[in-house]
């Protein structure tokens, strides 16, 4: 368990080494950084200015050096807009973003689990239907129109729940639904499939055979082996969630990082896009592995490659 | 001797679509306290669906029917899942065929040992993993308590199979039902863990139901013998009877390489007949074996063959009187 441990730790970190340097890179592929900060109507003296101020005119290669240096220290530097220190803005930011992915993915799971498995317990019965055709709706509603639909109906029309804002949980309501709805049908029909192969295989005949009751036959025998692929698929859902939260902060003014990183990208604030998106790939990173750890503690065989 | 199991008349059906599949047609057995009852058969004659319907797990869509069906007296045919399963790994416990997939690749040896003891008895942790190593010794697995904490898949199939065993043992139960346990084995290591078996079921006094294909073994561990074919019992008694005696054309088939017991070669197969086996679906006509019956003659194909007693307490399912059953018997041992 412990090789197999820094193993997996040793690619996450390769994997973050990657991704810094294409991160970085991103201030020189979105064209000459000096001119976008200095603006449309800024002379060739003001941009060369601004260009030894910020120090991009020195070799790019001490230019990533110095930031990486930089920002393993957490320091990220100004941003242009706000002009706070960019740690500071977003750490004030994850919060809002953290909570909201994490209750939509407990939802999903809390629906889509027990979902699963009850359809996999009747298959083709009216549970299992109803089941498949939420699933189905779910892949074909668009996000931002389902918020929209919440919104108008809750916001407005019924309204009991703030339409906009994060300054309650009240407000993360409807964020949490939309946002965790579009996990649940992947997620329910993992587990449905995981648990119909499961339920046929021999041990679960085993485990019957020594007149164990159903509820051990079928939680801790049956799904505890179904659940393996619903492992790494959620660890995935949860990194697409924090990158759906780009459309859903934005459509529900949440104040996350999500809208952080939409607002950032308008305004052509660099050091604060860079740093989103290494902190955003960074969640995918330790998503990875945290995902790797819990497959391997469920299944034990992984344990030994 | 008591009477631990007594099946009457047990029919296993499956509604299919093209008709009703008559598995299991109207078998009766009895196994008694120390005894064990081979049952063999040409694959296909449902001598699975026999054991999984002795221990309620048969396929949802199986319908099972009996005129008795009691094990250490007790009706099992009145029970319902709860009572069933109250029983299943207690006092009756299963081995199947498959020890590859038979354990839980997610829990470890010791945790699926443990778990039936601490389901049917009132024990502690500590007590079912005591129970655990003992067993494990039993079966012939060396450094016992290091094992507890291994993973199936860290162990072989030999190894796997003697965990099986160990944790149909765990409870201490009055029949064991193998279904075919070796079969998936490897040659060399099929006849140790038979003999274990054997041991075992001498030493804890145990009935035994050893469904295999391995004509040697009967001949060693058998006290009786019931062989099957398409779905019903043709030919049953002791193993003696059995071996020196066949009386039903069906089981002279099957000994013709094998006549004598003790002098069999280990695992030697069932011998190869010519034809096909009759289809198991609707009902039958006249003797279920006729078509590949070498002494069929007119009558076989139309009239229904009832189970008749030769002297001796030996049972066969053929129209051909004693006398010419023998008859048979010693041309087929010695051709
Ligand atoms: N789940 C099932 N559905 C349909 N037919 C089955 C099922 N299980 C077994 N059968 C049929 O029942 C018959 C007896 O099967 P089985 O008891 O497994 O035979 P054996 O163990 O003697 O090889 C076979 O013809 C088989 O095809
Ligand atoms: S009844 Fe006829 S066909 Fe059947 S086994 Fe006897 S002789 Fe052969
Ligand atoms: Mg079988």
């Amino acid at each position: 368990m412990l090789v197999y441990t820094g193993k997996r730790l040793v690619l996450a970190l390769l994997v973050a080494f990657t991704i810094s340097v294409l991160s970085f890179s991103l201030l020189f592929l979105a064209g000459d950084p000096a001119a976008a900060i200095a603006g449309e109507t800024a002379t060739d003296q003001e941009i060369e200015r601004i260009r030894t101020m910020f120090g991009f005119d020195r070799p790019i290669w001490l230019q990533y050096l110095e930031w990486v240096g930089r920002a393993i220290q957490g320091d990220f530097g100004r941003s242009y807009y706000f002009g706070m220190p960019v740690t500071e803005l977003i750490l004030s930011r994850i919060p809002v973003t953290l909570t909201l992915a994490g209750s939509a993915m407990a939802f999903a799971l809390i629906l889509g689990i027990p979902m699963g498995v009850i359809a996999a317990l009747y298959p083709n019965s009216i549970i299992d239907r109803v089941a498949l055709t939420i699933a189905v709706c779910g892949q074909a509603l668009p996000s931002f129109w389902f918020a929209l639909m919440l919104i108008v109906l809750f916001g407005f029309m019924i309204p009991i729940l703030p339409p906009s804002g994060s300054e309650s949980w009240q407000h993360f309501i409807m964020p949490t639904v939309v946002l965790g709805y579009y996990a649940t049908p992947s997620l329910m029909r993992l587990t449905r499939t995981g648990m119909l192969e499961v339920l046929s295989a021999d041990y679960i005949r085993t485990a019957r055979a020594k007149g164990l009751f159903p509820r051990t036959v079928l939680f801790k025998h049956a799904l505890r082996n179904a659940v393996i692929p619903v492992v790494s698929v959620a660890a995935v859902e949860f990194g697409f969630m924090l990158g759906g939260s780009i459309v859903i902060e934005t459509v529900f003014a949440l104040h996350g990082t999500g809208y952080l990183a939409w607002e950032s990208i308008r305004r052509a604030d660099f050091p604060t896009v860079q740093a989103l998106i290494l902190v955003f790939s960074l969640f995918y990173v330790v998503l990875t592995f945290v995902s790797d750890l819990l497959n391997a503690w469920l299944d034990p065989r992984i344990r030994v490659a | 001797m008591s009477r631990i199991l007594e099946v009457e008349n047990l029919r296993v059906d499956i509604p299919l679509e093209s008709g009703t599949l008559h598995a299991v047609r109207d078998i009766s057995f009895h196994v008694d306290k120390g005894e064990t009852l081979c049952i063999v058969g040409e694959s296909g004659c449902g001598k699975s669906l026999t054991s999984l319907a002795l221990m309620g797990l048969l396929p949802t869509k199986a319908i099972r029917t009996a005129n008795r069906l009691t094990l250490g007296g007790r009706d099992l045919g009145t029970l319902n899942e709860t009572q069933m399963a109250d029983i299943r790994g207690s006092r009756m416990a299963m081995i199947f065929q498959e020890p590859m997939t038979s354990l839980n690749p997610a829990y470890t040896i010791g945790n699926q040992l443990a778990e039936a003891m601490l389901r049917h008895r009132k024990v502690n942790p500590n007590e079912a993993r005591e129970r655990a190593i003992y067993l494990l010794e039993k079966v012939g697995i060396t450094a016992a308590a290091s094992r507890l904490g291994q993973y199936p898949h860290q162990l072989s199939g030999g190894l796997r199979q003697r965990v099986m065993i160990a944790m149909a043992l765990m409870c201490g139960p009055d029949l064991i039902l193998a279904d075919e346990p070796t079969t998936a084995l490897d040659v060399t290591i099929q006849a140790q863990i038979l003999h274990l078996l054997a041991n075992l079921q001498k030493e804890f006094e145990m009935g035994l139901v050893l469904i295999t294909h391995d004509l040697g073994i009967v001949a060693r561990v058998a006290h009786r013998v019931a062989v099957m074919y398409a779905g019903q019992i043709v030919e049953e008694g002791t193993v003696e009877d059995i071996f020196r005696r066949p009386m039903h054309p069906y089981t002279q088939g099957l000994l013709r390489c094998i006549p004598i017991p003790g002098k069999t070669a280990r695992g030697a197969h069932l011998g190869s007949i010519p034809g096909m086996v009759p289809s198991l679906i609707g009902d039958l006509k006249g003797c279920a074996f006729a078509n590949r019956c070498p002494h069929a003659f007119s009558d076989c194909n139309t009239t229904d063959v009832a189970l008749r007693e030769a002297s001796g307490g030996q049972r066969y399912r053929c129209l051909l009187s004693q006398e010419a059953a023998e008859q048979n018997a010693r041309e087929a041992a010695t051709a």
